[in-house]
């Protein structure tokens, strides 16, 4: 019998989508471990993944809470740290143009994954697969995840432990290795690394992407005009 | 109970608008050719940064363990031009590995 060829919508960009989804979708279950502990219901907790829905806000959400802070620092925590997905929803616009009637669904699904995902892509058919391959399958596994952490509670383990954060390191690589090519992304990936690894210590959580990105913006003007 | 449902809800909003509001930036500024520019330049950035992030940073801190192994373990594997999936199991495997071993 002969092999039959591969669906055309299994492209590369899809098969990233579901793998990055695979590996980071899990971490829910961090999540809704640690948001019950916290003090949340069971229903709280996946309120928070489905509609807040971006990883580290949700983290610093339940952590300020859990750490003894009000709600309030909880939720400025919270929305500090969602502010690189403004940047990330510029980037994406430009990249995809999406229909209007697509931007609020669009919004929702915004994250680093999808964002990441997207931009990796050689071309802008494979970037719109990416980033809804990315995002509506992170999204349904961070939520079935999360409402396994809230139900099982602390009886789960520390997915660091299997490496899962290991994943996400190798996740992220693979999707920024295609883009370097040349000296002059070279010198800003070099600067990019630097300018966060500098401000982390200093800034809230989420705020060095910003810097790193708006150092990043400059860095590739900088670049731009130094060529005739 | 209900004063948590409140603030759950408003900081759902607020981390919404927040995405909603880049997207609703005008199209016609979109078509500048320094925007263009810029956003070549973000991308590799942004995407530096995560990979950065998510290696060295736990917190507000920088902290040396696994999630090194895991880069390096990556990034031979795409040097040699393995699948992105293979890629993601490379990582986890090293992390997890180098954990087991007591790093």
């Amino acid at each position: 019998m002969p092999a039959s060829p591969a669906p055309t919508w299994w492209t590369p960009a899809v098969r990233m989508g579901v793998s990055i989804a695979v590996a980071v979708g899990v971490y829910g279950v961090s999540f809704g471990a640690l948001a019950v502990a916290a003090g949340l219901s069971v229903g709280q907790a996946v309120v928070l993944s489905m509609l807040m829905f971006t990883g580290g806000s949700q983290f610093a959400f339940i952590g300020v809470i859990s750490g003894g802070g009000t709600l309030a620092a909880a939720t400025t925590a919270a929305s500090l740290l969602g502010i690189r997905n403004a940047v990330y929803g510029v980037q994406l616009n430009a990249l995809l143009r999406p229909r209007a009637a697509l931007k609020p669904v669009m919004a929702q699904l915004t994250i680093d994954e999808s964002t990441a995902t997207a931009l990796s892509q050689p071309d802008r058919a494979e970037s719109r697969r990416g980033f809804w391959t990315a995002g509506v399958g992170v999204w349904v596994m961070w939520n079935l995840f999360t409402l396994l952490g809230a139900l099982l509670g602390s009886q789960i383990g520390d997915p660091a432990a299997f490496g899962l954060d290991g994943a996400a390191v190798a996740a992220f690589l693979g999707l920024l290795w295609p883009r370097l090519k040349g000296r002059d992304a070279g010198a800003i990936a070099v600067a990019s690394a630097f300018v966060t690894l500098v401000a982390v210590p200093f800034v809230p959580a989420g705020i060095p992407i910003i810097i790193a990105a708006a150092v990043s913006g400059a860095l590739a003007v900088a670049q731009h005009r130094r060529k005739p | 109970m209900t004063q948590m449902w409140v603030w759950v809800l408003g900081a759902c909003a607020i981390a919404y608008l927040t995405k909603l509001s880049g997207f609703l930036v005008p199209d016609s500024l979109l078509e500048r050719p320094w925007v263009t520019t810029v956003s070549a330049g973000m991308t590799v950035g942004l995407l530096t940064s995560l990979v950065t992030v998510n290696t060295l940073v736990t917190g507000t801190a920088v902290v040396l363990d696994a999630r090194i192994a895991a880069l390096a373990a990556a990034a031979v594997a795409l040097w040699l031009r393995a699948p992105y999936i293979v890629v993601v199991l490379v990582g986890a495997l090293a992390a997890a590995a180098v954990r087991f071993a007591g790093f």
